[in-house]
């Protein structure tokens, strides 16, 4: 059977999920591997969030929000930004494939990207393979 | 006089440390033997040997304390014999409890560990480059026999059950008092959750002054902290946010920033992402993210020193290894 990998994204309220809306709207077209939580500021997803996803057996992590300059809350961004950098280093450290964290700023009008994105990121961890951190829970 | 609490002490693979804090709460180590009847501290203090404890009944020490982290077969074997013999087993300092320096020891393999012990280090003189091996024959006659070891450190509570938890390397002899002054009173309350900041002089909070983002980082052999200023807003990473502050906050005290040997805050699951976390929003700009990066070039070793074995990712890779 082939393998479809499993996603967990997390998206901001405020871009990224009107974003995934928009694609929903446009009637794009994307794998369906993606399960989105949304959350009310992409500076609200702490990097436990993600290193637990990808314990517990996540194939990838997305994590969406908003351009810099469009965060509603003014600087979420910019913390998550500062974080998600980091998250990056570290998890590459712990042992876990680059490949399978991913962030991106992705506006509400960007319905198009959206669905670019986790096309691309669908391909990338298709290659990559199952987590070998699934199952033994 | 009623009968005497029987209590154990065994160091696993710690450095004794955590016996050091112990026999320095002095004086009331001496009251609290009235109380207490040592009926096993080994390898350390006590003339006891192992198949002494092996020989006790189940369940017959009312109070046993472990430090140090299992490193090696001997260390699992008798923390697993200390488990059936102990009615409480409380995991005593960081190495028990989250594993501790050793513990970074899992992000390489045997070979490198034991090649930078018995072969690399300045002090080390060793041309035939021999290793230790479990087993070896003395002159073709003596079996020869020492533990073996493990590919990865792991926390006591991988191995068996344990009832509490006791942080700091050591843990501070006066609330080492107090822990054992609270298990005798039958009286343990649960742990403050209060963080390091909380009961810091130096906090803006604290001072009534407002908290500024950090646009430089600093190690400490960079700079010299100022008296009474935070040591974060001064640059120099302190990880007392998040951090059990049961130790009075002894460290940023004296001008040391926190590294976290007092175990997380209620509450958090992974103590290097939540460190990462709270760092990530007090540091002002990428460009500082970036100088931390290169400051601390690795990481996980930075913001998991005290906690490496006990992270989600290390857990969950040993389970799946265990099958």
């Amino acid at each position: 059977m082939e393998f479809k990998p499993n996603i967990v994204g997390f998206a901001c309220h405020w871009c990224t999920y009107a974003g995934a809306d928009l694609a929903g709207s446009l009637r794009l077209k994307y794998p369906p591997s993606i399960k989105l939580i949304r959350v009310p500021c992409s500076g609200r997803i702490e990097p436990e969030y993600i290193i637990q996803a990808l314990a517990n057996g996540a194939d990838g992590v997305l994590v969406g929000g908003c351009h810099f300059g469009d965060c509603h809350y003014k600087d979420g961004n910019y913390k998550t930004a500062r974080r998600m950098k980091q998250v990056e280093e570290m998890i590459k450290e712990l042992g876990v494939e680059p490949g399978r964290f991913r962030w991106e700023w992705i506006s509400g009008s960007e319905g198009q990207k959206f669905a670019e994105v986790v096309t691309e990121f669908t391909e990338t961890l298709k290659e990559l393979g199952p987590n070998p951190l699934k199952g033994g829970n | 006089m009623a009968d005497k609490l029987k209590f154990a002490f065994l160091l696993a693979g710690g450095c004794a440390g955590c016996e050091m804090s112990l026999v320095d709460i002095s004086e009331k180590l001496v009251d609290a033997l009235e109380h207490l009847e040592v009926v096993f501290w080994a390898p350390t203090v006590a003339d006891v040997k192992y198949k002494d404890l092996e020989a006790m009944p189940d369940k017959s020490i009312d109070l046993a304390f472990v430090d140090g982290m299992i490193r090696n077969s001997e260390n699992e074997h008798m923390v697993k014999v200390l488990r059936d013999k102990a009615k409480i087993l409380v995991a005593f300092g960081a190495c028990a409890t989250l594993g501790s320096i050793a513990g970074m020891a899992n992000m390489h393999t045997k070979e490198e560990l034991f090649k930078q012990a018995y072969q690399d280090t300045f002090s080390t003189d060793n041309p035939d480059g021999v290793y230790p091996t479990p087993e070896y024959l003395l002159d073709g006659k003596y079996d020869l026999t020492i533990p073996e070891f493990l590919p990865e450190v792991k926390v006591i509570d991988e191995v068996v059950p344990v009832e509490y938890y006791v942080g700091g390397c050591p843990p501070h002899p006066d609330f080492v008092a107090a822990a054992v002054e609270a298990v005798i009173a039958g009286n343990l309350p649960p742990a403050s959750g209060k963080a390091v900041c909380d009961v810091c002089e130096r906090n803006p909070r604290n001072q009534g002054t407002d908290r500024f983002l950090v646009e430089e980082v600093y190690r400490t052999s960079e700079k010299a902290p100022e008296d009474g200023v935070c040591l974060l807003q001064q640059g120099i990473i302190c990880f007392g946010p998040f951090t059990q502050g049961d130790c009075g906050c002894s460290c940023p005290k004296v001008g040391i920033p926190c590294r976290g040997c007092g175990g997380p805050i209620p509450g958090v699951k992974d103590y290097g992402a939540r460190a990462m976390s709270a760092i990530g929003s007090i540091l002002g700009s990428e460009e500082a993210v970036e100088q931390l990066m290169q400051k601390y070039p690795v990481l996980a070793k930075f913001y998991y020193r005290y906690s490496l074995p006990s992270s989600l990712i290390e857990r969950k890779k040993r389970a799946i290894k265990k099958g």
